[in-house]
């Protein structure tokens, strides 16, 4: 039998709110990471985003996981102005559509992550390498599977997943722009870590913090 | 006849192409334009792609001129939304977002249709600049 743990609307709710001051708390560090790169616009876009999440799910009780995720999705969507409105959008549409009720395990996680990195392919039509949110997400992906083989706990999969995200942002500094804004710096987009990976890593910290900190 | 819609990061390129590309009008072409976010900055309100492409006729096909990143995110996103017969005379041209938008006018209102309005507008003479 597999580890479960229970997450029921509430506590994604608690999830989604402590993302969104993370992000809100982030959001001059990452528009300043984006301003080496991009449009410096990043953290402002997030910030503004996840500040209206908060607004629309805090006070109200979801019937399930998936309309919760949903709502965000959609808030996402409509008020972030960039790249990662639709992107951010996409992917918790797809989580959306296949997240359990309540009873979590590895593969439960492992077909998040596998769904999350469908939406934004199909989206973005980026791979992994080319300096962008999926630079952390991948490998984040990856390593719950490598710890599904390991036979390793719930609880140090998750630990794992979180390191590799960070460790796969931090891969994106030296990395060529071949995708988004940053591409059109070409050879100077390199020595700068994406401000995209960055803010994927800070949302994979909060979910399996939080997550961890349930298990305890 | 074809219509055009233009999406934007910038409020004022899009009513600035919708305007160039309407000098050039011959006949009824409807040409839709949106740009910025719901606050007027830099940006693109999907809501308001997603209204525009609602309300454009689309009977003969909608051209779809978009300049960066998120605009072109949003409107593969929105498209996405509709039914499938409805899907496939949506085409975002793979075109600059002037002059694409300024050509497609012209061959739009001369009832020309979709397919060899896209074709032209995504040739490279479209952005030849050097005589």
């Amino acid at each position: 039998m597999s580890e479960k743990i229970k997450v029921t609307s509430e506590k994604i709710k608690d999830i989604f709110i402590k993302i969104a001051d993370v992000l809100i708390e982030n959001k001059n560090y990452l528009t300043e990471l984006d301003a080496a790169i991009g449009d410096a616009d990043h953290g402002i876009n997030m910030a503004r985003g996840f500040k209206k999440v908060k607004e629309k799910i805090e006070d109200d009780s979801f019937k399930n996981n998936s309309d919760l995720v949903k709502t965000v999705a959609m808030t996402l969507i409509s008020t972030v102005g960039g790249a990662s409105g639709p992107l951010y959008g996409t992917a918790f549409l797809n989580i959306s559509k296949i997240i359990p009720d309540s009873d979590f395990d590895i593969d439960s996680f492992i077909k998040i992550g596998e769904t999350v990195i469908e939406g934004i392919q199909k989206l973005g039509k980026a791979q992994r390498g080319e300096k962008t949110m999926l630079d952390t997400i991948i490998p984040a992906v990856n390593a719950l599977r490598e710890s599904k083989v390991k036979g390793l706990s719930l609880e140090r999969a998750l630990e794992e997943c979180k390191k590799a995200a960070e460790e796969g942002m931090k891969a994106t500094i030296p990395l060529l722009a071949t995708k988004g804004r940053a591409s059109y710096l070409g050879e100077r987009s390199k020595g700068h870590q994406d401000p995209g990976a960055t803010s994927s890593y800070l949302i994979i910290k909060v979910i399996v913090d939080e997550l961890i900190s349930e298990m305890e | 006849m074809v219509s055009i819609l233009i999406v934007s990061h910038s409020k004022e390129i899009a009513a600035g192409t919708k305007k160039l590309a309407e000098q050039m009008k011959q006949g009824d072409v409807e040409i839709l334009a949106v740009g910025g976010t719901k606050e007027g900055e830099i940006g693109t309100d999907p809501d308001a792609i997603y209204s525009s492409l609602k309300k454009i006729n689309k009977e003969d096909g909608v051209i779809v001129l978009a300049d960066l990143g998120s605009a072109v995110m949003n409107i593969n996103m929105i498209i996405d939304r509709f039914d499938e017969d409805i899907k496939k005379k949506i085409i975002l041209a793979d075109a600059p977002i002037v002059e694409g938008a300024v050509f497609a006018t012209v061959e739009a209102s001369v009832g020309e249709k979709l397919s060899n309005i896209v074709s032209s507008i995504e040739s490279p003479n479209v952005i030849k600049k050097k005589q």
